[in-house]
């Protein structure tokens, strides 16, 4: 501990450096001791008491609070605020995971046990009770989110680089704009009925088609294909454009060839999100793909079943007896799930290998 | 190669805010001509009006003639990408392009352009150029590596390069030494002292000491006021510019009364 003694008459007394700096601190461990004690009490009263786990939470959540009023008397107002805010933010967060955890662990729980070689390589057709697969599901997916993807990703790319590179803030992009984040808040119901209703028009009622699930998944996909990408293009800086221009270098090269690879990865990124956000649809495919147990490869055809519609129909209509069928639609969930998960890690590498090097 | 510039009357406008007034200037062949001035009196903008790169700013545009070997770069039948090849320029900022390597870098005015070239072709050009910027001892071991990994006077040596390596008549350069240290600032001066044997040299700098270094003639630019546009008030040989200014202005602000 420094003291200093200023020789300064106007000054009474010595000053205690060290604690002007510092200040009066709580131990260093007491977030950790006051979380701690908050858990320990809740998790007697939900042993002993038989209190249901809710209120538990909260009784962690209000004995956390002692620590800003602790720190409030020991530290003072400003790092008692801190304290709070932390306080807050931290069980915000915590909160905010409860639900994630939740459905993560459900559905992996109850997804897990029907796995297998069978249940991925057979379709429903001609199953009934135990045994069958999601392979109709699976492969209705996968054809119908990447014929989405076709149509939505040249859409969205070529209207986000209208907007950034083309349009100069124009009334029409003005428009472009107000529309996309319209098109944005759109139900999917709302766009199922879209397809349906605009094939309804070349293939008459009761039009069933993979490519119309396709149709109203892009209704879905595209505005948020734009909108990423439209933040990416920006973030592009000028003077690329301006060191292409003084090449000699035309306006389009310079947008296919500077601007887009120099984006690139958060356009992937962007898009990989699109495909997440629209993959786990159900109502637009109900509407216009429709449901079968048999494998149907042909976009353009027929029913096409899809993993969120075979999870929902396994789950409304089980049968009897109906734990295979509930067993099979927590599959397909579980499946849905790693679909995603494997499209964000693809993203990631992608946006890894095609970042602009030296950057990363 | 290397032409020399005509401007006569060139006013320059953004929308309707007259930028730059009635500037006529002529720009030797060969020869290293510096724009000095005031921040804010439009030498930059006079620099891009000159390669028509400042039309991609929008509302931006340009009244009055600039004769490059007789050819007026503002004809209606003239195409800014053509003008843009023959002129080339040098920013303010190292711009290497961050998703390419060194050696595309300096290739970019060709690969960008998708014109097809044997590798013997292009090992050479890249050389060459590497050569004239003087960077090529430093890099030729790492021509695969990103441009952006090199330090701030290396990368706008490599954006030199990239300027020369399409062979244009003129180089601009806009402030090419305002964010490098001293010592990268003397490589680029002596440089441009070799490029100008085979290039026209206009260069915008807001040092007057390296105007006087690396220039042959001088321009002085200032505005009346702010809102005003900037004029042209004085252009002569850097000597005389520097020891025997005309203007009372010009003396001030080479004598660092002002700006």
């Amino acid at each position: 501990m420094t003291t200093l003694t200023t020789s300064n008459p106007g000054n009474p007394g010595p000053v205690d450096v060290h604690k002007e700096l510092h200040g009066d601190q709580l131990p260093r461990r007491a977030p950790l001791m006051v979380v701690g004690a908050g858990v320990v009490v809740a998790a007697l009263l939900y042993v002993l008491a038989d209190v249901n786990l809710l209120l538990a939470a909260l009784v962690v959540f209000a004995i956390s609070l002692v620590l800003p009023a602790w720190s409030a008397a020991v530290e003072g107002r400003r790092k008692a605020t801190d304290r709070l805010v932390t306080v807050l933010v931290t069980s915000s967060f915590v909160l905010a995971m409860f639900p994630l955890f939740s459905i993560l662990i459900t559905v992996v729980s109850k997804g897990s046990k029907v796995l297998g070689i069978e249940f991925f390589t057979f379709s429903m057709r001609n199953v009934v009770g135990e045994g069958g697969g999601i392979y109709h599901a699976l492969v209705g997916t996968l054809l119908i989110t990447g014929a989405a993807t076709v149509i939505s990703v040249p859409i969205g790319l070529f209207t986000a680089i209208y907007l950034v590179e083309y349009s100069e803030g124009n009334r029409l992009s003005r428009w472009i704009r107000f529309l996309v984040d319209v098109m944005t808040g759109i139900p999917s119901i709302v766009a199922g009925l879209f397809a349906y209703a605009l094939f309804v028009l070349f293939f008459g009622e009761g039009v069933r088609m993979g490519i119309g699930g396709s149709v109203a998944l892009s209704v879905l996909m595209i505005p948020v294909v734009v909108r990423s990408t439209e933040e990416m293009l920006k973030l592009v800086p000028n003077e690329l454009r301006e060191a292409s221009y003084a090449l000699g270098v035309p306006k389009w090269r310079t947008v296919a060839k500077v601007v887009l690879p120099t984006a690139l990865a958060g356009i992937v990124t962007g898009v990989t999100l699109a495909i997440a956000r629209v993959i786990g649809e159900t109502a637009p495919l109900l509407i216009i793909a429709g449901a079968t147990d048999s494998v149907n490869f042909n976009l353009f055809d027929g029913r096409m079943a899809s993993l969120p519609v075979f999870a929902y129909a396994s789950q409304r209509n089980p049968g009897i007896p109906p734990e295979f069928s509930i067993d099979r639609a927590w599959g397909a969930a579980f499946t849905l799930l790693l679909i995603v998960m494997l499209l964000n890690l693809i993203a990631r590498l992608v946006s890894y290998f095609f970042s602009p090097k030296g950057e990363r | 190669m290397a032409k020399s510039i005509d401007v006569s009357d060139l006013n320059i406008y953004y929308g309707d805010f007259l930028a730059v007034e009635d500037v006529t200037i002529p720009i030797a062949a060969k020869s290293v001509t510096a724009f000095i001035g005031p921040s804010g009196c439009g030498k930059s903008t006079f620099l891009r009006s000159l390669n028509r790169m400042h039309e991609v700013i929008r509302g931006a545009r340009v009244e009055g003639k600039v004769l490059i070997d007789g050819q007026d770069l503002y004809g209606s039948d003239m195409d800014p990408v053509n003008v843009r090849r023959m002129i080339g320029m040098v920013f303010q900022r190292p711009n290497p392009f961050p998703t390419m390597s060194i050696y595309d870098n300096v290739l970019a005015g060709q690969k960008l352009n998708s014109k097809r070239m044997k590798k013997s072709e292009s090992d050479d050009i890249v050389e060459r150029s590497l050569r004239s910027a003087g960077l090529w001892a430093e890099v030729k071991d790492r021509l695969d590596r990103p441009g952006s990994g090199l330090s701030g006077g290396q990368q706008q040596r490599l954006c030199i390069a990239r300027a020369i390596s399409v062979e244009p008549e003129v180089l601009l350069m806009d402030e090419p030494c305002s964010a490098l240290d001293p010592i990268s600032t003397s490589v680029i001066e002596d440089l441009i002292h070799e490029l100008k044997t085979q290039y026209t040299i206009v260069i915008v700098t807001h040092n007057m000491q390296q105007a006087a270094r690396v220039s042959d003639e001088t321009a002085f630019f200032n505005l009346s006021g702010v809102g005003k546009p900037g004029r042209l008030i004085e252009v002569g040989r850097t000597q005389s510019i520097f020891s025997n200014p005309q203007d009372p202005a010009t003396e001030a602000y080479i004598q660092g009364r002002f700006g």
